[in-house]
């Protein structure tokens, strides 16, 4: 039985013309009342995920549920179809589940918080946010343990509940939680932050129905997800085409040595409709990388990622929901059955936005992005100190930025909205850590007429023996080019031990014992190149060599040759340019760097990894594997 | 007799407010700038102030002064070639910045990231190492980072910083390299990150030392030019430059730490805003100040400018605080332009600036401005002179609008009035920006127009945002003096003590408190002003330990003495609490300690007027047309200087004065206040304005006064918020 609703007052809302005046302010107020919910959060928040990286996502939704602001879209539908009880004023809802919300948070580490906002005894919005909890609990510290086969691994997994009932929070409940987490304080805190950003944005939504009125107010949320419904509608007619695109990439492995594991989607439009359909993706895996995908989410990434590349000027909200449609078959990947681990899925959710790009992009090469960085990769460090006092650090990684057809990808930088890294002085005053090297690698971004952005390395120096887990990706499979531009460098993670010995780390690993003095050397990939290297213009490519950020040694693959004095000779690489253009021919549109058996076959002498095996996949499930080749042009 | 002298210097004009500090009488003069060496304008200004108030400048003890010069050069990007040194390890920290791309899910799309103000290929490692906690892990190696600077010298930097790991725990290692800096190269400045900002995060403590090398030289040069001929002209002159913050900094101080100035010209404007709306009763206002270039704007709310811990220029963002002031390329020096291709009236970012000038200043200027289109329109009356200098020729106004006319095939008004509306639209985003888009709505605010230009587009401005009265303070280029004027010398010194209130020695608190305070208090002594002159206050960010954000708390010493960490804890719960809803019982941890030290408030009697009639008819020295609702109309052109108290003036009408210009459009009227400021409402109602005094958040009813003009509120009406929220300064 879906969610009841009890509301104290039947009357009914108007829908008004609205002043476009009014509706800029309404639309500015939500937007910043969205922006004041983060500030409390990164304010108050203790986990340094939430708090430095901003690993926790706010929403305004209107009284349907729909995202008027906000960036992850719209997870209200899913969540009052899945809840069996009363909403009521004063109410806050909790859920961990992935399962129970339908995919809107996909770990069991984002707690969602949820609340109705009423005003006269009806509801005349939503606010709801989610954030990472640096620990849940389960068999690891961190919660994300990369051997785990079921969600019941994973820490405490908590089912949609009414934390606060009727205004009143139950103590019982979050109790009971709260003791099942390493950190407990930790996840009181974030949680009262979370509780405290959706108030506020409960009393601006309050204050602007008051301020207009609640049928302007109501009116307002309508006819800005209206415009946007019409903006989105000619930008789908104008981009998307009628005839099929098909788009795949991978996830290297599951953390259990098997893979990679495919991820593939079609789309094309009908009519007004664009839809995506991802027959043909790899079934679950009996490992942690699988990735809920919640549909509605997906259109919002998509929406938002359309927008971005053609039109900037359009903001998104959750309005084009109908214009899109989303299939995913059931028992895949990114549609697993439950129990299915869940807690890795950040690296399938990272590489959907490769494969959005890819998909959107080939029938537009101008407006194309490289692969880049779409991943969180995660460092962990637990233990305890001298003083016998638990310390546990949880942090993510950065990396390059593809080329893009505006320019340059940033070094070091993030793909994900808000994330900022941690002050290195931050972390050395409260870990007992020292951070020796933190800076991007030269050459590592994918060259092209655009650079790909440089991965980072960052050297953590460990100054207690403890356990540390890692997880990240993109080792085996390339960060791909596009338009002609080469792949960047892949993942690596080197450990020095105090007695001089070398240790490739996987990509994925959990309970690596450390010592005082031993050094992990985390260096996450680059982003792939845009456009022909060969047509990189010299003063860039020697802006690039004063910097450092590309080396003498690596120019070479941009058709440059520099003489002793540091300096680009221009003459011999105009000639060097016209040899190498005739040898290469013509450009590739995708530049993956060999299919994946070649990769595998190559994987031990340039990764010095074994390849992973073939990936095993629960036997009860039926695999579809009827989808169409992909078709690729270049 | 002693006076002070505020001086402000803007792209065009600079301008200068004399104060007698017994009488608290004030002149006032306006003389071009000159950009290539501003004391030179600075210089003709207080000969012209000295004639007008008939005193010697002998007289004048104290200067006070806002500049752009700090600005000016990062926006233009011709700062000192920067060099930095940073810890092994550590060269790309402005590369790498804090990994942050702007612009939500998706934004990397469209970012574009700049380089860092202190280039790569100038940015060398030293062996060094030190701890968190102060402690050294690697001595520093003297003969490399030697080696290195020596390399650094050879390539031709400038200017110097240097940024350590951990240096705001320790700075020896900083100090040593400053040291051998001095040796390598003795004539570059060097900036430390721990004397520049010594608090924690490297990439924020770097970015903003870098950004204090890159303006540091030419803002010395600067100052110490100007000071030099002040000293020249008056021998014992004391000059004071505004800082960002709104606070007076010794010259000195502003030399060494010019990443304070960056706001530091807006910083008057908005002071002396807030300074005149104050005495007028109007303590919500939308700060209007439009120059030959640009136009700032900025919102006080409750006779307060919000305030920002960082000071962003461009896009450099550093740890300085500042007056939340936006700002956006469009002045009375604005050219208007028709591009081939699109045959759209566009108007600016260029400026034709203080030279060559509009057309109508027959300076050698000859593009169409909109100081331009205002003299087409007899916004400017070209043929009634006030003793004012500058010479304004119409007829080269409409030679130069005249081009655009005919790109556009309209006649010559219809093409003036084209540029106005479009400027006036550009300068109604830049409001939207501070209002609208800050969810508050532009009709609970007064607009206060000062600038060369904001009288003259005050009014048209007030009809897009709603914002009455129009304000129009006497001698209203001259207001960013005013607030130079009237503010307080002002320094801080500030310390990171990370450390847990379970682990903390009170007594060793307050002696780190008294020794800031001792610091800043120096830099005060050093200006003259007397101990028994200053105050001291104290405060410290304080969170709970773990969290990330820091409280700031107001820090009264002998409580503390007294009661312990309690005098800090109790407050910062109670906080936290009206903040955020919920307080921790948690362990506290203090953060950063600072001490602030103030000079006495210059006091400042604003004159007032003589009472008269509704009649302004005796101010009225011609008859005049103006361009109106598509036809020339009848329109009067008043004496500023002849108003009374309490004249309404009808528009449409033209109020001159010397050094500034007002228009009153048709359906609106002006009254004349005690003070001399012009509060101009449409007819027959007006909106509740600046006066309403609950803040805009919680004045939600919107009850229609139509046909009823509210009565500005007194100052001591002013509800009083509860005094922790006013203490509250958040930051992270």
């Amino acid at each position: 039985m879906p969610a009841q609703i009890i509301e104290t007052s039947n009357k009914a809302f108007k829908r008004k013309k609205v002043d476009p005046i009014t509706l800029d302010i309404v639309e500015n107020a939500m937007l910043n009342a969205r922006h004041e919910m983060d500030a409390v959060l990164f304010r108050t928040a203790m986990s340094p995920g939430i708090r430095e990286q901003g690993d926790a996502f706010p929403m305004i939704a209107n009284r349907d549920g729909k995202m008027v602001v906000g960036q992850f879209g719209s997870f209200i539908y899913g969540f009052l179809k899945g809840f069996n009880d009363t909403i009521e004023e004063g109410d806050v809802f909790l859920t961990s589940d992935p399962y129970s919300a339908n995919g809107a948070i996909s770990h069991a580490n984002d707690w969602l918080l949820l609340k109705p906002i009423f005003k006269d005894g009806r509801i005349i919005a939503w606010a709801a946010m989610f954030g990472h909890m640096t620990d849940i609990g389960g068999k690891v510290p961190g919660s994300l343990p990369t051997d785990a086969r079921q969600i019941f691994e994973e820490g405490v997994v908590i089912p949609p509940v009414k934390i606060y009932r009727k205004g009143e929070l139950q103590q019982d409940v979050l109790k009971l939680i709260l003791h099942n987490c390493r950190l407990p304080h930790w996840n009181l805190s974030d949680f009262n932050a979370i509780v405290a950003a959706i108030r506020t944005a409960e009393k601006r939504c309050i204050e602007l129905a008051k301020r207009f009125g609640d049928d302007i107010y109501y009116s307002a949320l309508e006819e800005l997800l209206d415009r946007n419904y019409r903006a989105m509608r000619k930008l789908i007619q104008t981009t998307v085409p009628e005839t099929k695109q098909y788009f795949e990439d991978f996830i290297c492995d599951d953390g259990m040595g098997m893979g990679p594991y495919k991820i593939r989607c079609a789309m094309w439009r009908e009519g007004e409709k664009v839809i995506f359909d991802f027959n043909g993706t790899d079934p679950q895996s009996i490992g942690p990388v699988n990735f809920l995908l919640n549909e509605e989410m997906f259109k919002m990434f998509c929406g938002v990622y359309m927008i971005m590349v053609f039109d900037p000027q359009i903001m998104f909200n959750d309005g084009f929901y109908d214009l899109m449609e989303v299939r995913i078959p059931e028992g895949t990947l990114l549609k697993p059955k439950k129990p299915a681990a869940l807690s890795c899925r950040t690296h399938a959710l990272g590489r959907i936005f490769d494969i959005l790009g890819g998909l959107l992009g080939q029938g537009s090469p101008d407006f194309l992005c490289a692969a880049g960085f779409s991943d969180s990769p995660h460092f962990m460090y637990s233990g305890y100190d001298k003083k016998g006092e638990w310390y546990q650090l949880y942090q993510i990684g950065f990396g390059g930025v593809p080329g893009k057809p505006s320019g340059d990808g940033p070094d070091g930088h993030s793909l994900w909205p808000s994330f900022t890294n941690v002050p290195n002085e931050f972390l050395e005053s409260y870990f007992p850590l020292r951070i020796e090297t933190y800076e991007t690698l030269p050459d590592s971004g994918g060259p092209g007429l655009h650079r790909g952005g440089n991965a980072l390395r960052v050297g953590y120096c460990f100054l207690e023996p403890g356990e540390i887990s890692i997880h990240d990706d993109r080792w085996l499979t390339y960060p791909w080019g596009v338009n002609g531009g080469l792949p960047g460098q892949r993942s690596q993670k080197l450990m020095l031990r105090t007695d001089g010995t070398q240790e490739l780390m996987p990509s994925k690993c959990d309970r690596v014992v450390v010592n005082s003095g031993d050094i992990l050397y985390f260096d996450t990939w680059g982003g792939g190149g845009w456009g022909d290297p060969l047509k990189r213009p010299y003063d860039k490519i020697q802006f690039d060599l004063d910097a450092g950020l590309v080396t003498a040694g690596g120019v070479h693959r941009y058709g440059v040759v520099v003489g002793a004095d540091g300096q680009i000779d221009a003459q011999a690489s105009d000639e060097l340019r016209v040899r190498m253009a005739a040898e290469r021919g013509k450009t590739k549109l995708f530049d993956f760097g060999g299919t994946v058996e070649e990769l595998k076959a190559r994987c031990k002498a340039e990764t010095g990894l074994e390849p992973p095996a073939q990936p095993e996949f629960p036997r009860w499930l039926k695999t579809d594997q009827t989808a169409p080749k992909m078709k690729l042009a270049g | 007799m002693s006076y002070r002298l505020g001086v402000d210097v803007g792209g065009t004009f600079t301008d200068l407010l004399l104060v007698n500090e017994k009488s608290g009488d004030v002149f006032t003069a306006k003389v071009p700038s000159t950009p290539h060496d501003s004391s030179i304008g600075v210089l003709n200004g207080i000969e012209k102030v000295c004639a007008n108030a008939g005193i010697d400048p002998k007289e004048i003890t104290h200067v006070m002064h806002g500049t752009t010069v700090a600005t000016n050069t990062m926006l233009e990007g011709n700062g000192a070639t920067v060099g930095l040194v940073t810890t092994r390890g550590y060269r790309q920290v402005l590369q790498i910045a804090r990994s942050y791309v702007p612009g939500g899910l998706g934004g990397w799309v469209i970012y574009n990231k700049s380089n860092p103000i202190a280039p790569l290929a100038l940015t060398i490692e030293a062996e060094e190492r030190m701890s968190a906690q102060g402690k050294v892990v690697r001595k520093l190696d003297e003969a490399q980072i030697e080696a290195e600077l020596i390399r650094l010298r050879e390539k031709g930097i400038e200017a110097l910083t240097v940024s350590l790991i951990n240096s705001f725990a320790n700075p020896a290692n900083e100090k040593k390299i400053k040291r051998v800096a001095a040796r390598v190269m003795p004539e570059i400045p060097v900036s430390l990150s721990s004397e520049v900002v010594p608090e924690m995060q490297e990439y924020e403590r770097t970015v903003t030392t870098v950004a204090n090398s890159f303006v540091r030289p030419k803002v010395q040069t600067y100052i110490r030019n100007l000071q030099r001929e002040l000293t020249r002209k008056m021998k014992n002159v004391q000059l004071h430059v505004l800082r960002s913050d709104g606070g007076l900094a010794a010259a000195k101080a502003a030399e060494e730490t010019p990443v304070n100035l960056l706001m530091s010209g807006p910083a008057g404007g908005v002071s002396g805003a807030i300074w005149v709306a104050s005495q007028a009763g109007f303590p919500n206002l939308l700060t209007f100040d439009m120059g030959g270039t640009s136009t700032d704007v900025c919102l006080v709310q409750d006779g307060k400018a919000q305030l920002r811990r960082e000071t962003t220029v461009g896009d450099v963002t550093v740890r300085a605080s500042s007056v939340d002031v936006r700002t956006v390329g469009a002045g009375g020096g604005s050219i208007a332009k028709v591009p081939e291709l699109t045959k759209a009236l566009r108007v600016g970012p260029e400026s034709a600036g203080a030279a060559p000038g509009p057309a109508a200043y027959n300076k050698g200027g000859e593009l169409p401005t909109v100081t331009d289109a205002n003299v087409v329109l007899g916004y400017l009356p070209a043929d009634v002179k006030l003793g004012g200098d500058m010479e304004i020729r119409k007829d080269l106004a409409e030679t130069a609008v005249q081009n655009i006319a005919q790109s556009l095939d309209l006649s010559v008004h219809e093409a003036a009035s084209g540029i106005v509306d479009i400027v006036n639209e550009n300068m109604c985003g830049a409001l939207r920006l501070v209002s609208v888009e800050q969810g508050h709505d532009p009709r609970d605010f007064a607009l206060i127009a000062f600038g060369g230009a904001g009288p003259l587009h005050a009014n048209a401005l007030g009809k897009l945002m709603g914002s009455w009265p129009v304000i129009i303070p006497p001698g209203p280029g001259v207001l960013c003096a005013y607030g130079d004027a009237t503010t307080r010398v002002r320094d801080e010194a500030s310390r990171t003590f990370i450390r847990k209130f379970s682990d903390t020695d009170v007594d060793e608190v307050a002696r780190i408190f008294e020794d800031l305070a001792d610091v800043a208090a120096k830099t005060l002594d050093k200006e003259g002003v007397a101990r028994k002159d200053q105050s001291v206050s104290y405060q410290v960010d304080v969170r709970y330990h773990g969290q990330g954000l820091q409280l700031t708390v107001d820090v009264d010493l002998k409580q503390l003495r007294k009661q312990g960490l309690a005098a800090i804890g109790t407050p910062f719960d109670e906080m936290h609490r009206q903040l955020f809803t919920f307080a921790l019982e948690l362990d506290k941890e203090l953060v950063n300690l600072r001490a602030v030290v103030q000079g006495k408030p210059t006091k400042v009697k604003a004159p007032e007027l003589k009472r008269g009639g509704p009649s302004a008819k005796a101010a009225v020295i011609a008859d005049h047309k103006i361009y109106a609702g598509g036809k020339m109309r009848k329109a009067q052109i008043y004496d500023r200087s002849k108003l009374k108290a309490g004249n309404k003036i009808e528009g449409p009408a033209v109020v001159m004065e010397m050094d500034s210009t007002t228009v009153i459009l048709q359906g609106h009227t002006g009254s004349v206040d005690k003070f001399g400021n012009i509060l101009i409402n449409p007819n027959g109602g007006a909106g509740k304005g600046g006066a309403a005094k609950t803040s805009t958040k919680a004045a939600t009813a919107k009850k229609k006064t139509a046909g009823k003009k509210q009565a500005p509120v007194k100052k001591k009406t002013v509800a009083k918020k509860p005094a922790a929220k006013k203490k509250a300064a958040v930051k992270r």
